[in-house]
This record gives C-alpha cells, structure tokens and sequence, in this order.
C-alpha cells in the first residue's frame, strides 16, 4: 500500500474518514460534539466497570476497544506486532492518570478539542492553545535528554494482554451482566448501537496504527522539526468534521457557556483559565509519554505493554477524577479541578527535570 | 562511522537523538540502529528533509539505518 500511496497522502485520508465518522457518530447517538473522544469514552468505560459511581458517565464504549482490536488486527496483518515493554511502567502509569484527569478537567482529549471547534464551540481553541505550550514544554524537556528509558522484547504472552482484555470487555458490554454499570441518562446514556461503535472503532484503529495518528505529535513534530506529516492527519480531521458538522447542521459558533442548556448538550464548560492549563498538563504528558490518548491505545493494541499501562493509568486517572471531584462538568470546573491540574503539572516538571540521560 | 542506538526509546527520543548527531557531526555520515518499523520512519523522513540520503538494512530485530549526507538541502 505503501507504494500505491504517498504515507502523507494516506495519512490525510485517514484524518478525513476519522473527521466524517467522528461527526456522524452524533448522528448516529453519541452526545453533541463528542462524537469521539479517547478520555471521555475510557472515562465512561471506568463507569461501567465501577470504577467511579458517577452515574451520568458509565458506558462501556466499544469505540475504544474498536480501537485496541483494529490495531492488533492492523500491526498483526502488517508484521507490527511486537510483544514490548520495560520503559518506566510505573512512571507511565501516573503520567496516563494526569494526563486523563487534565482532560477531564477541559472535558476533552486531544481529539476532541479539535473536535469541539469542528461544531463551533470556540472553547476547543482554548484548550489548542494549551496543548500547543504544554508541547512546546516537553519538547524543552526532551532537547535537554529526558528519557524515560529503553522497552526491550517481552514474552509474547505479554503483548497480548490488552487485546485479550478488551475482548473481554467487548464480552461484558454485549452480555451486559449485572455488576456492569449503565448510565440511564446523561452523556453515557448517548450512544450508537454497539455493532456501529465497534465497527467504527475498528476502522479508525486500523487506520490510525497504520498511519501512526498522533494527536500531540502532530503539534510536537511541526514545533521540533518543522515535519507536518502528524499534523496533516490533524489537520485533515479537523477539516473534514467540520465539513461533515456542516452538511449535518451542527456547528454553532461560540464559547459554550458554563451552567447553560447549551452546555449540558455539548458538555462543556468556559472557564478560559482551567482549560488552557488543563490541557497543557494533557500536553505536556503526552510529549512525556510519546503520544496521546489515542496512540496510547493504539499502541497498547501493537504489543507495547508500557502503553497498555498508560491505558490502565488512564482508566484509573478517570476514577480519581469523579471519585475526587477533580472532573469538571457542564456546571463548570469540579471542586478539586485546580489542585489535580497543578498536582499533575508539577509531577510532570519534576519527572522532566529528573529523568535525564547521563550523557550531554 | 557515527552509531546511534535509538532501539527501545519512545517516540520521538530517536528523531531527536539523530536530530543532534546531525548537528553534532555535519556532513559525516550516520548509523542509525532501530527495532521498530515507526522509529525507522520517523527517522528517514528527517534525514530525507536535511539531505540525506537513506539506506536501510534489515538487522536482526531491526533496522539499522544509513544516512549518508548529499549535500542538497
């Protein structure tokens, strides 16, 4: 495929279908401007695991495992998968967990704040700004030798986990038994039929791993290196959901507002302050880390057991937010937003700071 | 012949590193030692941008990749 297509050409495509889908997963039954969203979804699926009992967002969204399964099918059919692992897990763990409870603070991932200003919620442009400089702080890090240190060959048993794991999960949101939580209203209560979600999730998780879709490195690589090839995946999407919100009837230009009906729609929330740092925190980690939310599970899909950790800190990033009201919501930011966004920039400074190569 | 191990390390440690060998060592020639086809390609397509030319062997568990400086930039 590769010869047939230019890489560049075929990661523009990818962004383009990731961009229509994203937009017709509203039509289809995901909430307003939340047609994909990496946090949100692993967030809802904590939910419905019991991780947090915050019953408006419990939902196991098959978009996600659609993700890890296309991934493991896609890396498998092309060679890619390879059992890894050994980079600093425990480390990866947390940066996962801060890097989920940023975006919750914001109430988006790196997807969905591009995602958000594709439906005209101006607020999307606020948190663009944020992961912008919390990229351009991990790569100040990274020039001065940050590292979180080399993966190695793992057992192949190891490689398998997360895929193994969500086709158990995919299992219980089918069966559904009864210790599976399901919001019966609320964002989590919004969504497509599972065969849609899973196929879609599917879909972008071939074509993601394939074009190794990154929603920070796209920023990170036209910063570092002046290199658009990540950027114009970004990009891509970016026009092509709001192409599609268009045609559909769905942008609205604004700054959605806090406390309103609006925003309990298209959950959201202004508060100009807490999304710039929250999603400077988001990106600052996923420089750290060496992707976004949305690589990190595509990784975990390949094999790479230190992103599958990230994942599962994610999972866990998503409890400690509704557990300790660090979440925001339509009302507004929670009451403990402020102190998980700080708590979780300073962790990341130090680990900056700290885990440096010897060498110059 | 400058070698640079970026086996292991996450994206984007390898483009960096060779990013610095390039400034570090100006039309010398390179060997970058890879294990993943995503590293392989982040680093050709730098070294593709500031002129280099781009040979890559298969290694066992890898790629090693060299860079040969051509002068165009």
């Amino acid at each position: 495929m590769r010869k047939l297509l230019k890489p560049k050409i075929l990661i523009i495509l990818a962004g383009i279908v990731f961009g229509v889908l994203a937009a017709y997963l509203v039509k289809w039954g995901n909430p307003s401007n939340m047609g994909f969203c990496t946090a949100c979804f692993l967030r809802d699926i904590a939910g419905a695991l019991g991780l947090h009992g915050a019953k408006a967002v419990q939902y196991i969204r098959p978009e996600i495992l659609g993700l890890v399964l296309g991934a493991f099918v896609a890396a498998f059919a092309f060679r890619e998968f390879r059992s890894r692992g050994g980079s600093s897990p425990l480390l990866r763990f947390l940066l996962g967990a801060f890097m989920m409870m940023g975006a919750l603070v914001f109430l988006g991932c790196t997807v969905r704040a591009p995602l958000r200003l594709a439906g005209g919620d101006l607020n999307g442009i606020t948190a663009i700004g944020g992961i912008i400089v919390g990229v351009i702080a991990g790569i100040f890090f990274l020039r001065k030798g940050f590292n979180l240190g080399r993966a190695t060959k793992m057992h192949a048993a190891a490689g398998w986990i997360m895929p193994v794991l969500m086709i158990g999960i995919l299992l219980l949101a089918i069966f559904i038994p009864s210790f599976i939580l399901r919001s019966e209203s609320g964002p989590a209560s919004l969504h497509p039929a599972l065969w849609i979600s899973i196929i879609v999730g599917l879909v972008v998780g071939v074509l993601a791993q394939r074009t190794r879709m990154c929603f920070a490195g796209g920023w990170r690589d036209l910063i570092m290196v002046r290199d658009t090839y990540l950027f114009s995946g970004i990009a891509a999407f970016f026009i092509a959901a709001l192409i599609t919100n268009y045609a559909l009837g769905y942008v609205h230009w604004g700054f959605i507002q806090a406390g309103t009906p609006e925003a309990a729609q298209y959950i959201a929330q202004d508060n100009h302050l807490w999304n710039f740092f929250s999603m400077g925190l988001v990106g600052l980690a996923a420089t750290l880390l060496g992707g976004c939310p949305l690589r990190q599970t595509i990784l975990s899909g390949e094999g790479d057991t230190d992103a599958g950790v990230t994942v599962l800190g994610m999972l866990v990033g998503a409890a400690f937010a509704h557990n300790f009201l660090t979440a925001s919501s339509s009302k507004g930011i929670g009451a403990n937003s402020e102190i998980a966004v700080i708590l979780g920039l300073v962790f990341c400074l130090i680990l900056g700071f700290m885990m440096r190569e010897k060498t110059a | 012949m400058i070698e640079i191990d970026v086996r292991g390390l996450s994206c984007p440690i390898p483009v960096v590193k060779a990013k610095k060998a390039f400034e570090d060592h100006p039309n010398e020639p390179i060997a970058v030692l890879t294990e993943s086809a995503v590293s392989k390609e982040n680093v050709s397509r730098l070294a593709d941008s500031r002129g280099y030319s781009v040979k890559v062997e298969n290694v066992k568990d890898g790629f090693r990749l060299l860079l040969t400086p051509t002068g165009r930039k």
